[in-house]
């Protein structure tokens, strides 16, 4: 399966899907003009990698900000997630960084994966 | 040339660190939030407030652009210029505060949707904030619905707001929205 592979930019987080290697992150900043358009490819790597997908995976979340039209596609990666045996959400935030803990704990109640959080 | 200085004062009255009037767009938007990350670090503020008035900031600029646009295309490119973007800097506080133009037909629910928000506590904000992402779709001008709810929780303070008349056709948008810096 191909690598999904995006360089992080001042308004874009980094993506990286990794099937092979079992790598599978978001990362950054998220705040893009359009991010209904910026992340249907994640989407539909996702929904692929879903009908053949690894015996687990460890999904990480490692977002220093994300806006709130973001915040609805994060939801909805979230949801694509869902469905997919073996899944687990790595949330990161920063130690000090209370309102990204508290992000990370509504995406847990609005969606039925195990979630971890870690600090940064 | 009296305006210049005029101009000056009232900026140094009123503690404003950066305003901006002008075109809206991604670009500036990325342009304004870089000039006042800078400011925020050289400044040395703690981090947390610096997060805070950062996503404030996003969620407001945002709104212009995507309001803007709308109203470029309505009517032309003076109502979409006469948008305006400012940081005031208290000892006890950051203002966020912006002003563009709107319908005067749009402007009832708009007032409606920021005094029911108004009312809603933390818990309140939080349960408004979980129901509107479970139900809603990104609408065509890339909104969520959500930025109003983000910047009432994290600014923890009432959003003022005021509607003031333009012309026939348009009030002026105001909104402040306040970070307090101490605990």
């Amino acid at each position: 399966m191909e690598i999904l592979n995006l360089e992080g930019t001042e308004d874009t987080p980094k993506i990286m899907l990794d099937k092979k290697n079992g790598i599978f992150e978001i990362s950054g900043r998220s705040l893009p003009e359009d991010s209904a358009e910026f992340y249907r490819p994640v989407i539909e790597w996702i929904n692929s990698y879903g009908k053949d997908p690894n015996p687990s995976t460890e999904f990480t979340l490692k977002l220093e900000y994300f806006n709130t039209a973001s915040s609805k596609l994060i939801l909805d990666v979230l949801s694509s997630l869902e469905d997919i045996k073996g899944m687990k959400i790595i949330w990161y935030f920063h130690e000090d960084d209370e309102d990204m803990e508290e992000a990370g704990q509504e995406f847990s109640e609005l969606v039925e994966i195990p979630f971890e959080f870690k600090t940064y | 040339m009296n305006y210049i200085y005029d101009l000056h004062r009232a900026m140094m009255a009123q503690n404003l660190i950066i305003v901006y009037q002008g075109e809206f767009t991604q670009e500036t938007t990325k342009s304004i939030l870089a000039m006042a990350e800078r400011n925020l670090d050289s400044s040395g503020e703690e981090s947390g407030i610096k997060r805070k008035v950062f996503n404030v900031m996003v969620e407001s600029l945002q709104n212009i652009v995507k309001h803007s646009s709308e109203a470029n295309a309505a009517a032309g490119s003076l109502v979409s210029q006469s948008a305006i973007f400012m940081i005031g800097k208290q000892p006890d506080r950051y203002s966020i505060m912006t002003g563009n133009p709107i319908k005067k037909s749009h402007t009832a629910d708009l007032k409606r949707k920021l005094d029911e928000l108004n009312q809603l506590d933390k818990d309140g904000l939080k349960e408004m904030y979980k129901e509107i992402i479970k139900n809603t779709q990104i609408s065509e001008k890339g909104g969520a619905g959500l930025g109003f709810v983000d910047m009432a929780r994290k600014s923890g303070e009432k959003l003022e707001f005021d509607f003031p008349e333009m012309d026939a056709e348009y009030n002026f948008f105001c909104l402040k929205v306040n970070v307090a810096r101490e605990g």
